[in-house]
């Protein structure tokens, strides 16, 4: 198990290294933008002294890498610092009031992805065990007429733009036939079945991004194995095909599964910004989103670190979990 | 401008009506029956910021301004419906005879929702904020005209100006001087603590705020008919269509006009559309050659096709505008006005006078000015062709439009938002000497009248300066005022309202949580 332990170690040493190197990454791209938040936020009355005033405030004048030290060293001490918006905000107070309780991106940004977890979640309690049991259900009966609907099926839905699925469902679901509300209004102390009510129509929407990926992943995860003669031997002693491929290929099969699966939540994590505009949901990809139309740098920086973060997390647990369940790997030579 | 005057109802005020008040009518008045008590209304709002507060030197945006200033705060004065000028917090004012010093009457009885008794106190704290050590409120201005407040009794407050100025109680409705609890301002930013109709249950910035009606509320039975209200901001204009159409809403502000054939497709759906004072524009540097010309100044006033504007930049959502900035909103709207009319001929004719032979002119544009500025550049080259004018359209970034393009380009486009007063919005922006005059302008009457007109209160006296100035600014300024764009909401049929609906702002005057109910 030792030699586990330092797999984990090292992969987590790696991922600090590339979360370092995306933090450059989304620095240089975010100072990159068009425009700046000064010019965003005055509009009309961005005269040359407002917009100085302004950047000489939030310190946008000084030079880019002083900025990118300044702000890696909050970070690295769990400070993401104040949104520019809310810094703004609480000037137009001046001397005599509001100078205590500005919201610092961190608690601004902790709700909204706590929602946005409730949303990746119920998407993955709905596609990871409806794509196994289909890509089980495909496997079973291949190159059948289910089969090749499945793949059809599952296959369109995931090369469609999510948005258009999206649209597709608030017409048959909310608009023709009205079953579920096209408006995600949820909020913190809302009971959990009606939370999951207005949820549903996101999640399902989630669902149709990514099963194929997962579905296709497990049938042919499982059809590689039943060529294997260990298979051949359990069908010559009369296994049913149910348990040949539940019992003896499944097993086997975990590991490129448990990859596609991690990568698949890793996605429904960071890849809900388009989902959570359509459907309003009060995620932190519409947070996201208002931030980058605001050029308000704090937190669109804030959100990337937070994506690329948990990209790298799941991807890593993804990695142990394959480590995991492959007895070579996990008792080298 | 259609007049679409079905039973859905899709109404229209203002310009092309030749209505000077707020007044809209719809076509069956039976859909006026009186308000209705109960029902939750919900809102789905554009203009939400997850920055927002309660602090209404900060709002900007529609979703504060139709919260605040028009549920759960309160102003000394309001702009009724119809567009007249009606107390709120303030009972009753008068005036020096020099317009100089004011004397307010507050309303007795009222309490703020924390149960705190409003008062004098409370006036001068609140006006004072906007002046605050390095406040940057943007009713500073109104304000720091204020000299001297001074405390009468508990409800009565004597206001002293520098100088004279007849709008005064009129500027007091604007969004941004709401009224505080005095002492207790941090707190009642914090949680929003006002005088309102509404009283706020839950805010969160940037995704939703629920109000719920103040049981004996000094406005009484004649507003608040809602029970309670759920606002939730869809910045995102496709999800509001949809949330509209699903019926997840009863309101929306913002209508994306492309869609209108939609909404009208839909039974459940009205839309609802008013003109203000909203209007986009053309300034030209007056002392920059050759628009220091008179006669090429008028010369592309009359090569522009304003009707065509309407129609192909608006798709109809709006009114042609006649050169000058004041709008159906304001009192003193010159409606009569005569209207510069597109005329190649007479273009030509006039740039024949003044010795020329042809123009050529740089336009610069970029749809940050506002929507399809490209576009109505374009137009406009095309039909100035026809006067012999040749009008180059210079497309600039969007980034950095307002520092870079505006007040710099001799010619370039913009728009404005309109202002509650003539004064106001002239003294904003054709005002000799002040940073946001986009012309340069310089006319010595207009000059003249301008603080003539601030200090007269014979409402007849100024009617007649104000329209004077509307026509100096048509016939002989330097702003190509093509049209006024409506605001253009949409809400559902169960919805009612009264017939003159607020033109001031979107939805209502931004009032309309106080002034609509559901029937049946």
């Amino acid at each position: 198990m030792n030699s586990v332990l330092g797999i984990i170690l090292q992969r987590l040493g790696l991922g600090l290294l590339t979360l370092l190197v995306v933090s450059i990454l989304i620095f240089a791209s975010v100072n990159a933008l068009p425009g700046d938040f000064a010019q965003a936020i005055l509009g009309q009355g961005a005269t040359p002294e407002a917009v100085a005033a302004i950047r000489e405030d939030l310190g946008l004048n000084k030079p880019p890498i002083t900025r990118y030290f300044d702000w890696l060293a909050g970070v690295i001490t769990g400070d993401f610092g104040t949104s520019f918006a809310q810094a703004n905000m609480s000037s137009f107070a001046g001397a005599d009031t509001g100078k205590g309780g500005i919201a610092s991106v961190a608690d601004q940004m902790w709700p909204r992805f706590k929602t946005t977890l409730f949303l990746a979640g119920t998407a993955a309690a709905i596609s990871i065990p409806l794509s196994l049991l289909l890509g089980i259900l495909a496997a079973l009966y291949r190159n059948s007429a289910y089969d090749r609907f499945i793949n059809v099926s599952t296959l369109s839905a995931i090369s469609s733009p999510e948005f258009f699925l999206a649209y597709i469902l608030i017409l048959f679901l909310s608009f023709l036939n009205p079953i579920l509300p096209s408006l995600s209004n949820i909020s913190e102390g809302m009971p959990f079945l009606d939370k999951l009510y207005y949820t549903l129509l996101p999640a399902l929407t989630l669902t149709l991004a990514v099963t194929a990926q997962m579905m296709r992943m497990t049938r042919a995860a499982i059809i590689n194995l039943l060529a294997s003669p260990y298979i051949e031997m359990a069908r010559l002693k009369g296994v049913s095909p149910m348990r040949v491929i539940l019992i003896h290929a499944l097993p086997n099969a975990l590991a490129p599964i448990i990859n596609v699966i991690a990568l698949n939540l890793a996605y429904l994590i960071t890849g809900v910004v388009v989902i959570e505009v359509v459907f309003v949901y009060p995620g932190i990809g519409q947070l996201f989103v208002d931030s980058v139309k605001n050029r308000d740098i704090p937190i669109v920086q804030a959100c990337c670190l937070l994506f690329a973060t948990v990209y790298i997390l799941l991807n890593l647990t993804a990695d142990i979990m394959s480590i995991l369940s492959n007895p070579r790997l996990r008792h080298p030579k | 401008m259609t007049f679409n005057m079905n039973r859905r109802g899709v109404l229209k005020a203002g310009a092309a009506a030749g209505l000077v008040a707020a007044t809209v009518k719809t076509a069956s008045a039976a859909a006026h029956a009186t308000p209705k008590k109960g029902g939750t209304l919900r809102l789905g709002l554009a203009g939400a910021n997850t920055s927002d507060s309660w602090d209404g030197r900060t709002h900007s945006d529609s979703f504060m301004i139709v919260m605040a200033h028009g549920a759960v705060f309160d102003c000394l004065t309001e702009i009724a419906a119809d567009g007249s000028l009606k107390g709120e917090l303030a009972e009753s004012w008068e005036a020096s005879a020099d317009a100089k010093t004011w004397t307010f009457n507050l309303r007795k009885g009222v309490t703020f929702h924390n149960g705190k008794a409003f008062g004098a106190d409370d006036v001068i704290a609140s006006l004072n904020m906007h002046t605050a050590e390095g406040a940057k409120s943007a009713a500073k201005p109104i304000v720091s005209a204020i000299s001297e407040m001074k405390k009468m009794s508990d409800h009565q407050i004597v206001m002293t100006l520098a100088a004279g100025n007849a709008d005064f109680p009129y500027l007091l409705s604007d969004y941004h001087i709401l009224m505080y609890p005095a002492g207790g301002a941090d707190e009642a930013i914090a949680k929003g603590i006002g005088t309102g109709l509404y009283k706020v249950d839950n805010f969160d910035p940037g995704v939703r705020c629920n109000l719920s009606r103040v049981a004996n509320h000094y406005k009484g039975d004649d507003a608040g008919h809602f029970d309670s209200v759920e606002a939730i901001a869809i910045n995102d204009s496709n999800a509001r269509q949809t949330a509209m159409m699903t019926g997840q809403v009863d309101c929306i502000n913002r209508v994306d006009t492309k869609a209108e054939a939609l909404y009208n497709a839909n039974p459940n759906v009205e839309i609802f559309e008013v003109t203000g004072n909203q209007h986009y524009t053309l300034p030209m540097l007056t002392n920059v050659a050759p628009f220091d010309t008179l006669e090429v100044r008028q010369a592309l006033k009359h090569a522009i096709n304003r009707q065509e504007m309407v129609d192909k930049i608006l798709l109809g959502h709006g009114a042609v505008g006649n050169d000058h900035p004041i709008g159906p909103a304001n009192q003193y709207y010159a409606a009569d006005l005569p209207q510069n009319e597109y005329d190649p001929e007479k273009a030509k004719s006039l740039l024949k006078k003044a010795g020329m032979d042809g123009l050529k002119v740089d336009l610069s544009a970029a749809n940050a000015a506002f929507p399809g500025a490209i576009d109505a550049a374009q137009l406009f080259q095309a039909s100035a062709k026809a006067a012999g004018i040749e009008i180059n359209v210079v497309q600039e970034p969007d980034d950095g439009y307002w520092s870079n393009v505006w007040l710099k380009k001799p010619w370039c486009a913009c728009y404005w938002s309109g202002r509650a007063t003539e004064d106001w919005m002239f003294s904003t922006n054709y005002e000799l000497g002040v940073p946001w005059n986009d012309t340069h302008w310089e006319n010595a009457r207009f000059q003249e009248l301008l603080l003539t007109a601030r200090a007269e209160l014979d409402s007849g006296k100024r009617k007649d300066m104000y329209t004077e100035m509307q026509m100096l600014c048509s016939t002989d300024g330097g702003t190509v005022v093509p049209m006024y764009a409506n605001y253009v909401d949409a809400h559902s049929t169960k919805l009612k309202h009264t017939e003159a609906v607020g033109n001031n702002f979107q939805m209502d005057g931004s009032r309309m949580i106080e002034r609509w109910w559901f029937d049946a």
